[in-house]
C-alpha cells in the first residue's frame, strides 16, 4: 500500500471513529451549555441506546433479515427509551440538587454512570457478557464496502455514521436557532433565573435538553452497534471519556464544536497510530497531548468564546 | 434497651453455633472470579465447570468424610477487586485453599495475598508464566504461554494443516500479562524458526475500533496476523480485518475460546486459527463424559476450555485435599505438588517444579462457524515450556 494511500485511509478511519465520538459528545456539550453540568452517566446513556438496539432487534421484534423498516424500527425504539431515560435521570438525579453547589451534582452525575454501568451488569438486566449485534442494513453483510479501490476502503456503515452525524448537527442547530423551543433554551443557558422571570419554562427546557441529546446517544449506540457488533454494559465508558474530551476540545456549550472535536479527535487517534513510533501503544497519551496542547493555546476550545465570569 | 442486648446475644450465640457446626462437617474453599465484568464469560464458565466437579465429589461423599463447600466472590473483571475479593475469602471465610482466575492480570494480583497467608491458591487457567513465580504456594492447571506461543509459531511455519507463514503480523493487547506474554513468546518462536514480524501493534482492552492499526499491518504485507487477545475484541479485529480487505489467517490463544468469538466475529473467523486446552470433539471416553454431563445441566450449552479446567482445578483440589489427609494449607501445598498423572477431564495433569501443569495443547481451525480440532501438541514437542 503506498505511503499517500496509507495517509488516505487512516484519514477515513479517523473520520468513521470520530463521528462517533462527535454524536456523543454533543449531548454533553448540550447539557453542559445549558446547566453547566458536565452528565457523567451520559456515555451509559449511549450503552443503553446500543443495549435496546440489540434487545428490540433480537428479542422484540425477532428481526430475521436486514431491512430499512426494520432499522428504523429499532431505531426508534431505542431513542424512545433513552430519551425517557434521560427524562428521569434529570428529574430524579440532577433536579432536586439543581441549587446546590455543582460539585454536588457532578458526584450525583458519576453515581448515576456506576448505576447503569454496574446496575447493567445485573443477570435481570443486560447480563455481564458482550452480546453481538445483528445487521440491521440491507445490503451490508454481502458488500459491506461503498468504496473500494485498490487497497483503499470506505465501509457503508462508516459512510452512514458519517452523513448521520452531520445531518443530525444541522437539525440541532437548526433547533436551537431557529425555533421557539431553541429559543428559550439558549436563554436558560444565559442566565437561568432571569429566563425564568421572562416566563420561560425552566424545567421543561431542561427535560427537553437531556431528552435531546439522549435520543442523539441513543442513535450512537445503535450506529456504533451496526459498526462494531459487540456491545456491553462496559462499553460507553471509554467513547464516553473521548467524546467528553471532545466536547471540550471543540469549546463546550458548542455544537458545531462538539462535531470538530470529534472528527479531530478520531484522525489525531488514527494519526498517532500511523505516524508515531509504537503509536498504537501511545494511542491515547499522545492523543490526549495533542488537546492539551490545543487547550494550553487555546483554552476556550476550537469554537468557543472567552466568557467573562459574572462576580 | 434490655430486649436489644437479648437479641445482640442471641445473635453472637447462634454465630458460634454455626460457626462451629461448619468448621465439623465440612470444608470450605474459596473462589474468585470474573462473575461480571469484561470476561464475564470466563468466571461463569469457570464456575459452571466447578460447580459440576463439586457436585460429583459431594454425591460420592465429599472428601474426608465431609461436604465440600464453595464461597465465590466476583472481582467484575478488575486486578483491584481480585485483591479484595481473595482477602475476604481468607480472612471471613476462613477457606483452605482458593480456586481462581482465569486472566492472568488478576491471578497475579491476587496470588501475593494467598502466599502471605499459606492458603494454596490454584488457578484453572492462567498462562502467564508470571503467576506461579509468586511463591510456593501457588499452582496451575493449566500450560503456561511460553508453550502456547511456540506451539502456535511452529504450527504456523512449519505444519502443514498450517498457514505456512514466514512473515507474521502481531497485534496483542498492550495492558493484559496473557497478551504480552503470548506476544513475546510467539516472537521468540518466530525469529527462531527464521521466520519475520513485519507488523508490531496493540491496543486496549475495551477499544472498538482496530482500523488505525489493521491499515498499518496491511500495509507491511504479512501472511499471518498473531493477536494474543480474549474473545471480547476479536471477533471484532477480525471482522475490521476483513472490512479493510485483508483475506489473511488470524491467530490467537486459548483467550478466544468462546461463543462470543463466532457470534461475533461471524463469517470474518472462518479460515483463523487458535490454540486450546481441549476441544469438545475430542474422541476419548473422558472428554466426552464431561461434555454430556456438562450439557445435562447447563442447558445443553457446550463447555468451553474454561468450564473444562474450573471443572479440572476443583477435582485437583479435592483429590489433593484427600491426599494430605488434612484441611491445613502446608499438607495441601505439599499435596498438590506432588500431584502425577492425575486423570482430568483435559487429559493428564502432571505438576511440574514450577507448579505448572504438564499438559498437551491442541489447535483449533474455525470453519463453518465452529472450531475444527486440526492438531495436539505435546509439552516437550514445543520445547517445553523453557
Amino acid at each position: 500500500m503506498p505511503q499517500f494511500q496509507q495517509f488516505v485511509q487512516q484519514l477515513i478511519n479517523g473520520l468513521s471513529i470520530g463521528a462517533i465520538y462527535a454524536l456523543i459528545a454533543v449531548g454533553y456539550t448540550m447539557v453542559y451549555g445549558v446547566l453547566r453540568l458536565i452528565n457523567f452517566a451520559h456515555g451509559d446513556v449511549y450503552m443503553v441506546g446500543a443495549m435496546t438496539g440489540f434487545y428490540a432487534s433480537t428479542r422484540w421484534f425477532h428481526l430475521q433479515q436486514p431491512t430499512w423498516a426494520g432499522f428504523f424500527l429499532v431505531l426508534v425504539c431505542s431513542m424512545l427509551v433513552c430519551g425517557t431515560l434521560g427524562y428521569f435521570i434529570e428529574l430524579l438525579a440532577y433536579r432536586p440538587l439543581r441549587n446546590q453547589p455543582r460539585i454536588v451534582s457532578l458526584i450525583t452525575a458519576i453515581a448515576v454512570s456506576m448505576l447503569l454501568e454496574f446496575g447493567g451488569q445485573a443477570k435481570w438486566m443486560f447480563g455481564p457478557d458482550p452480546k453481538p449485534f445483528p445487521d440491521l442494513i440491507p445490503g451490508v453483510e454481502a458488500h459491506p464496502d461503498l468504496v473500494h479501490m485498490g487497497q483503499l476502503v470506505i465501509g457503508k456503515v462508516d459512510a452512514m455514521i458519517f452523513l448521520i452525524a452531520l445531518v443530525m448537527m444541522f437539525a440541532l442547530r437548526y433547533v436551537v436557532r431557529e425555533t421557539k423551543m431553541g429559543l428559550a433554551l439558549r436563554a436558560v443557558s444565559y442566565r437561568f433565573d432571569t429566563a425564568a422571570l421572562m416566563g420561560v419554562n425552566v424545567n421543561r427546557v431542561i427535560s427537553f435538553t437531556f431528552v435531546l441529546g439522549s435520543v442523539l446517544a441513543a442513535v450512537a449506540g445503535v450506529l456504533v452497534g451496526l459498526r462494531s457488533p459487540k456491545v456491553d454494559p462496559l462499553m460507553g465508558l471509554l467513547p464516553g471519556l473521548k467524546a467528553f474530551i471532545a466536547a471540550v476540545l471543540g469549546g463546550i456549550g458548542d455544537i458545531r464544536g462538539a462535531l470538530a472535536g470529534g472528527f479531530l479527535l478520531g484522525i489525531t487517534e488514527a494519526m498517532v497510530v500511523s505516524y508515531f513510533p509504537k503509536g498504537s501503544e501511545y494511542r491515547d497519551g499522545v492523543a490526549f497531548l495533542v488537546l492539551i496542547a490545543i487547550l494550553v493555546v487555546k483554552p476556550s476550545g476550537l469554537f468557543g468564546r472567552a466568557v467573562q465570569e459574572k462576580v | 434497651m434490655r430486649r436489644d442486648i437479648l437479641i445482640l446475644l442471641l445473635i453472637g450465640v447462634t454465630s458460634w453455633a454455626c460457626r462451629a457446626a461448619r468448621a465439623d462437617d465440612e470444608i470450605v474453599i474459596g473462589e474468585f472470579g470474573s462473575l461480571t465484568g469484561g470476561t464475564a464469560t470466563f468466571g461463569t464458565s469457570t464456575d459452571e465447570g466447578l460447580r459440576l466437579a463439586l457436585d460429583e465429589i459431594n454425591s460420592s461423599g465429599g472428601v474426608l468424610g465431609k461436604q465440600i463447600r464453595v464461597v465465590v466472590e466476583d472481582d467484575q473483571s478488575k486486578p483491584e477487586a481480585a485483591v479484595t475479593a481473595v482477602q475476604k475469602l481468607i480472612s471471613e471465610d476462613h477457606v483452605i485453599a482458593v480456586i481462581g482466575e482465569v486472566a492472568s492480570s488478576r491471578s497475579l494480583a491476587a496470588a501475593p495475598v494467598c502466599q502471605r497467608s499459606h492458603i494454596p491458591m490454584l488457578s484453572p487457567s492462567s498462562t502467564n508464566p508470571k503467576v506461579t513465580a509468586v511463591g510456593n504456594f501457588i499452582f496451575r492447571a493449566c500450560f503456561i504461554d511460553p508453550f502456547q506461543g511456540a506451539a502456535m509459531a511452529n504450527f504456523a511455519m512449519k505444519d502443514d494443516k498450517g498457514p505456512k507463514a514466514t512473515r507474521f503480523a502481531i497485534l496483542y493487547d498492550v495492558k493484559n500479562d496473557y497478551s504480552v506474554g503470548l506476544r513475546q513468546f510467539f516472537t521468540q518462536t518466530v525469529k527462531a524458526n527464521g521466520g519475520l514480524i513485519v507488523a508490531d501493534e496493540s491496543y486496549g482492552e475495551g477499544d472498538i475500533d482496530f482500523k488505525a492499526q489493521l491499515t498499518n499491518i496491511e500495509r507491511a504485507a504479512p501472511d499471518a496476523i498473531y493477536v494474543p487477545g480474549y474473545y471480547t475484541e476479536v471477533g471484532l479485529i477480525c471482522r475490521q480485518a476483513r472490512d479493510l480487505g485483508m483475506g489473511i489467517p488470524l491467530m490467537g490463544g486459548d483467550g478466544w475460546d468462546s461463543d462470543k468469538t463466532f457470534q461475533i466475529g461471524r463469517d470474518a473467523v472462518n479460515g483463523c486459527f487458535f490454540t486450546n486446552h481441549y476441544s469438545p470433539d475430542e474422541d476419548t471416553p473422558r472428554v466426552k463424559d464431561f461434555v454430556a454431563h456438562y450439557r445435562a445441566k447447563y442447558a445443553n450449552k457446550t463447555p468451553d476450555a474454561m468450564a473444562i479446567l474450573g471443572y479440572d482445578a476443583m477435582g485437583m483440589l479435592a483429590d489433593a485435599i484427600k491426599r494430605a489427609g488434612s484441611t491445613d494449607g502446608r499438607l495441601i501445598r505439599d499435596a498438590l505438588a506432588h500431584t502425577k498423572g492425575y486423570p482430568g477431564a483435559s487429559g493428564n495433569i502432571t505438576m511440574d517444579a514450577r507448579r505448572n501443569a504438564q499438559k498437551p495443547i491442541v489447535i483449533l481451525k474455525i470453519e463453518n462457524d465452529h472450531a475444527h480440532f486440526v492438531a495436539t501438541v505435546q509439552p516437550d514437542a514445543a520445547g517445553s515450556a523453557k
